[in-house]
């Protein structure tokens, strides 16, 4: 008995309220965007709020389940909840329902089903923490920095035939984990590069481009020619950059499907069709800006009640507190996301040992990727992704798989001053 | 600890930045931009226009002239159509398949999701056939909208018709109508728009994303309630309004009645007519198309529109001018030979008949063209035979008075003002003081350069029915229920004739009718003073014309009748006249003494014919009388230089009046 008050006394309560409170807004919202006359009482477990209700509960349960394990468990026990993840995923692509046009559920019966690419998200952050807390394992070194990879890019690869782009790209965010963990920050620079050069040499004329290269290169040259060796690399870098730029255009046709390349036109404006492919974007755009600075109040967001955005109760879940709480509601939202974000970081920082250390950052990397793309994507910054908000988009997958990164990480810490396991 | 310690704050700053960057655009959409509320909205909000009954129009006596009637328009929701049986369909509606395809499409086009109009105006008929098999085919629903109908299928001219909104009527109108929306074209529907037309309501409608309705916006806070559109009480007597139709068919010309005691217009015939139903309903544009091109031009409004020289009606004004200036007396007599001595021509009376010593009553009734000539050369020489320009334009002014070469503004648009040649036009024509009185004598007698429309031909006749004023000849007595009527229409113009100069003018007037030229138009028991005139035209048979009052103590009526190249005035304007008056006054028409009746002239048939065979004095008079119409010069001109068009136009202008166009 004293021994569990001490864990539940260890545990980080802000986080806990942050995550309680992200999960009550998402409720009222979901509640908001489903509302009918008809079940019009917040628990009534035929409409998706009633459901979602159960889901917070059983998330609570999940929480509290996790808080009670030996965090030593979680450790050990990460090689076989990666390995359970990679079978189940592998088993959805033979068994699984297809809905809208992804091969990613496997059906429980009772109209529950389970998302098996939820709960990769942090059994891919359990071991890819673990393997780089163990001793000899530095990501500078080659071997290591592959089997890392291989970690990452495993579930990657599965959930990409399913195909599931969104959470296929989640997987990405993990650089940042790489990252804290002495990857060399030219990975962050040469990603960041990329995705400018792309969405340059899609908008813009080419000669600009090549122009805009020569100029930087050159003001980089002067600034560093004090520095050898390191004018060649520049070199070579100009040298690779233009060839991509030159292979944007045919990658692009080719390689990415039509209904990619579509919603990327729409996001950089290359071409507007607002009643077709454009629907989506431009109604949820609609929503949150008629939202203005203080909303429309709850149940009143016109676009939402009349169903004007499709996935509401989900992907497009932050449509409706734009709408219904405004700019106000927005900077609530967002506001809570970065101090979560932060508070995981400090977290994260304060653990002794490596393993938690990484595991928060992988927890932050996952939330701050789907925060970032979602809301993004609400708002047309962003090539439409399926990926949920976080805490806030309907669907208990989702919820219950947050939860469990999140308070795996809670339990993590509560323990940091306990023994370091692994 | 660790190498990378300080990499978190890259970390979290990467983080700050990207959400301070949704954060900023968040801002701009949601507090900035104004835009997406305004879409939001469009998204949501249907504005449902209600729409006001279009006010009825009523005759003097209460009947109904115009009114409305509910057909429907088939709407179609293209989203919400499912799989039905299109051939049986189609012949529901009576159409055909092409047709079918051709209005889906631009219903698709327009919006799948919003209803559009799919098949106008089905009447009340072919909607109950259609009614019952409604349910059969989704996504099509009926929307009942009232159209004008007309009991009596006439007065089409007066009343004008209604049509779809221009889109320069849209622009003019700040917002008030849009696209589909009617509004008066022509006549009184155009005239009296804003009092007809009524206010409009509008419902704001929420609508769910596959525009299906919610209720009401904000609880109809912002709705507003149509409100129907005024009755408008005409001064038109549909009695002889409906006889003067059927008296005028198959005839070109038109009558024009006014009430003399308060300038109200009794009728109004233009003919050759048409049933203004066939404005109405979905053979409107063919039946539209037909009546346009008809050569004998039915839409042209004759007693606004049409230029008739005078003729000999114009004598009883000549006289009263010569009278009020003191140049002749009741008494001064002329000798008629048989033709007049005018500087060096010799002008025949008409028909070359001696009329012996005249005095002025003798001189109307006889219709003694010798006589208005004397009459005429003494006022042109009133300031020197060798001074023609200043008494001709004091004698115009004169002439002026009565309404003569200037708008009457009638309640109605396109109204023409009729042509009084002025001194500077003659001095253009002939050079400057190179025309005498007997240059411009045919002015005299009504004819030469002069043209009236009927409505001032009438308006001359109510004048002098008054002794010496006239109201505003107007066609409308009241809007709404209560009677309101126009100030302006109570103000008496007085002509500048004294009262005492009328007697010995009506009394030709009479005389007229009683033994005169019009003897065979005597109505038994009720006094008519008229004028006959036989006017000469450029082309083919003379006008017929007739104008009078009646009877000749407190006047109840002043009439003008002109028939197009009828031949005398006697013959054809005066026996229509005296019916209409006898109609108008008895509400039945009794035999008369000389065996006329009514059927004889409905059945006649004066149609000019359409081939001129040969053209008397062709362009030249064409030229002249279209002087001020440039448009229509122009038009002559390049059709001079075409053979075919030019006979064309010669054809159709032969028979019609010359159309002066609203500047």
């Amino acid at each position: 008995m004293n021994n569990q008050r001490s864990f539940f006394s260890n545990v980080d309560w802000i986080t806990v309220l942050i995550y309680l409170s992200l999960c009550i807004i998402g409720w009222f919202n979901i509640h908001a965007a489903v509302f009918d006359e008809d079940h019009a009482s917040i628990v009534d477990l035929s409409t998706e709020y009633g459901k979602q209700f159960m889901f917070i509960i059983i998330s609570l349960m999940v929480a509290t389940v996790i808080l009670l394990l030996e965090s030593r468990f979680l450790s050990a026990l990460a090689p076989a909840f990666y390995g359970v993840t990679i079978l189940l995923l592998i088993v959805v692509l033979v068994v699984g329902r297809n809905v809208g046009g992804n091969q990613a559920w496997i059906s429980l019966g009772g109209g529950f089903r389970l998302q098996p690419s939820e709960f990769a998200k942090f059994a891919t952050c359990l071991l890819l923490a673990r393997y780089l807390s163990s001793t000899n394992v530095k990501i500078t070194d080659l071997k290591s920095f592959l089997v890392a990879g291989a970690i990452i890019l495993l579930p990657m690869m599965l959930i990409k035939l399913q195909p599931d782009d969104g959470s296929t790209l989640v997987f990405c965010s993990l650089i940042f984990v790489l990252y804290r963990e002495g990857l060399s920050p030219y990975f962050l620079i040469i990603i960041g590069l990329l995705i400018t050069l792309f969405i340059s040499a899609l908008v813009f004329n080419i000669t600009y481009i090549i122009l805009a290269m020569v100029a930087v290169t050159a003001i980089l040259l002067l600034l560093t020619r004090r520095k050898r060796g390191f004018a060649l690399k520049l070199v070579i870098a100009f040298a690779v950059s233009v060839g991509f730029v030159f292979a944007v255009k045919p990658l692009y046709t080719h390689a990415l499907k039509p209904h990619q390349r579509v919603r990327i036109d729409e996001m950089l404006g290359l071409r507007s069709d607002p009643r077709g492919a454009g629907y989506n974007v431009n109604q949820s755009k609609i929503a949150i800006g008629s939202g203005q600075m203080w909303g429309k109040g709850y149940l009143q967001g016109t676009q939402t009640k009349y169903s004007f955005v499709p996935a509401q109760s989900t992907d497009f879940i932050f449509c409706t507190i734009g709408e219904e709480w405004g700019f106000a509601g927005s900077v609530v939202v967002l506001g809570l996301f970065l101090f979560l974000l932060l508070r995981i970081i400090r977290i994260a920082e304060r653990q002794r040992a490596p393993f938690s250390r990484i595991y928060a950052y992988g927890v932050a990397s996952i939330l701050f990727f789907h925060v970032a793309i979602n809301i993004a994507m609400t708002i047309g910054l962003m090539p439409v992704i399926g990926i949920p908000l976080p805490f806030i988009s309907y669907g208990g997958s989702s919820l219950i798989s947050f939860t469990t990164l999140l308070f795996i990480l809670l339990k993590l810490d509560s323990n940091r001053m306990g023994v370091i396991y692994a | 600890m660790n190498n990378f310690f300080e990499r978190r704050y890259v970390i979290a700053g990467i983080f700050i930045t990207i959400i301070l960057i949704l954060l900023g655009r968040l801002y701009y959409i949601q507090v900035v931009d104004g835009r997406y509320l305004l879409y939001a909205n469009n998204n949501v909000i249907r504005k449902v226009i209600q729409y006001p009954a279009r006010g009825p129009i009523l005759d003097r006596n209460g009947e109904i002239m115009v009114q409305n009637e509910p057909v429907y328009d088939i709407m179609v929701i293209p989203k919400q159509v499912k799989p039905f049986d299109t051939v049986e369909f189609c012949k529901l509606l009576g159409i055909d398949k092409e047709g079918f395809d051709k209005r889906f499409a631009k219903a698709k086009r327009y919006s799948p999701y919003r209803a559009s109009v799919f098949e106008k105006q089905l009447s009340a008929q072919l909607y109950a056939s259609f009614q019952e098999r409604l349910s059969e085919f989704q996504g099509f629903y009926p929307q009942q909208r009232p159209i004008r109908t007309y009991p009596d299928s006439s007065a089409a001219q007066f009343l004008g018709y209604i049509g779809e909104v221009s889109d320069r009527a849209i622009e003019r109108s700040n917002g008030y109508y849009s696209p589909g929306d009617y509004i008066g074209i022509t006549g009184v529907e155009k005239a009296y728009e804003k009092e007809l037309r009524g206010q409009r309501g509008v419902k704001n409608f929420m609508v769910n994303s596959r525009n299906v309705r919610q209720g009401l916006y904000a609880d109809g806070e912002y709705d507003t309630v149509a409100v129907a559109g005024e009755r408008l009480v005409s001064s038109l007597d549909m009695r002889i309004q409906k006889l003067g139709e059927k008296l005028m068919q198959n005839k070109v010309g038109s009558i024009v009645a006014i009430e003399p005691s308060t300038g109200e217009i009794l009728c109004f015939v233009s003919s050759p007519t048409y049933d203004p139903n066939m404005l109405v309903g979905r053979e409107r544009s063919a039946n539209y198309n037909r009546l346009y091109k008809d050569p004998y031009k039915p839409f042209f409004i004759r007693p606004l529109q049409a230029y008739y020289p005078p003729g000999s009606s114009f004598k009883p004004l000549s006289a009263l001018v010569a009278l009020q200036e003191g140049v002749i007396t009741p008494q001064t007599t002329y000798y008629c030979p048989g033709y007049y001595v005018s500087g060096n021509r010799r002008i025949a009376c008409f028909h070359g008949e001696q009329h012996g010593l005249v005095d002025l009553s003798k001189a109307v009734a006889e219709s003694c063209n010798g006589y208005f000539f004397m009459v005429f050369d003494k006022l042109m020489n009133a300031h020197g035979a060798k001074n023609t320009a200043p008494s001709f334009t004091d004698w115009r002014q004169k002439v002026q008075q009565f309404g003569l070469g200037e708008r009457l503004d009638i309640d109605m648009p396109a109204e023409a003002s009729g042509n009084l040649p002025t001194a500077k036009y003659y001095d253009k024509k002939y050079h400057k003081g190179g025309w005498r009185s007997s240059t411009i004598i045919s002015v005299a007698i009504g004819q030469g350069e002069l043209d009236a429309t009927p409505l001032q031909l009438a308006n001359i006749e109510a004048t002098i029915a008054n002794r010496g004023f006239y109201y505003k000849p107007h066609l409308i007595k009241a809007i709404g229920e209560k009677k309101i009527i126009k100030d302006e229409y109570k103000v008496r113009n007085y002509v500048g004739v004294d009262s005492q100069y009328f007697k010995p003018v009506i009394d030709g007037m009479q005389s007229v009718v009683d033994y005169g030229t019009a003897s065979g138009s005597k109505i038994p028991g009720i006094i008519m003073c008229g004028k006959t005139g036989t006017a000469q035209t450029a082309h083919g048979e003379d006008n017929s014309v007739f104008v009078a009052f009646a009877p000749r103590d407190h006047p109840k009526i002043a009439i003008a009748v002109v028939v197009e190249h009828a031949g005398q005035g006697a013959r054809w304007a005066a026996p229509i006249a005296s019916f209409m008056i006898e109609k108008y006054l008895r509400d039945s028409i009794t035999k008369r003494p000389s065996g006329i009746f009514p059927q004889y002239y409905m059945d006649a048939n004066l149609l000019p014919p359409l081939k001129v065979k040969t053209p008397a004095k062709p362009a030249a008079v064409i030229l002249k009388k279209a002087d001020a119409d440039s448009v229509k010069r122009s038009n002559l001109k390049s059709a001079s230089t075409h053979p075919d068009k030019k006979k064309r136009v010669e054809k159709l202008t032969a028979m019609l009046p010359i159309i002066k166009e609203d500047e």
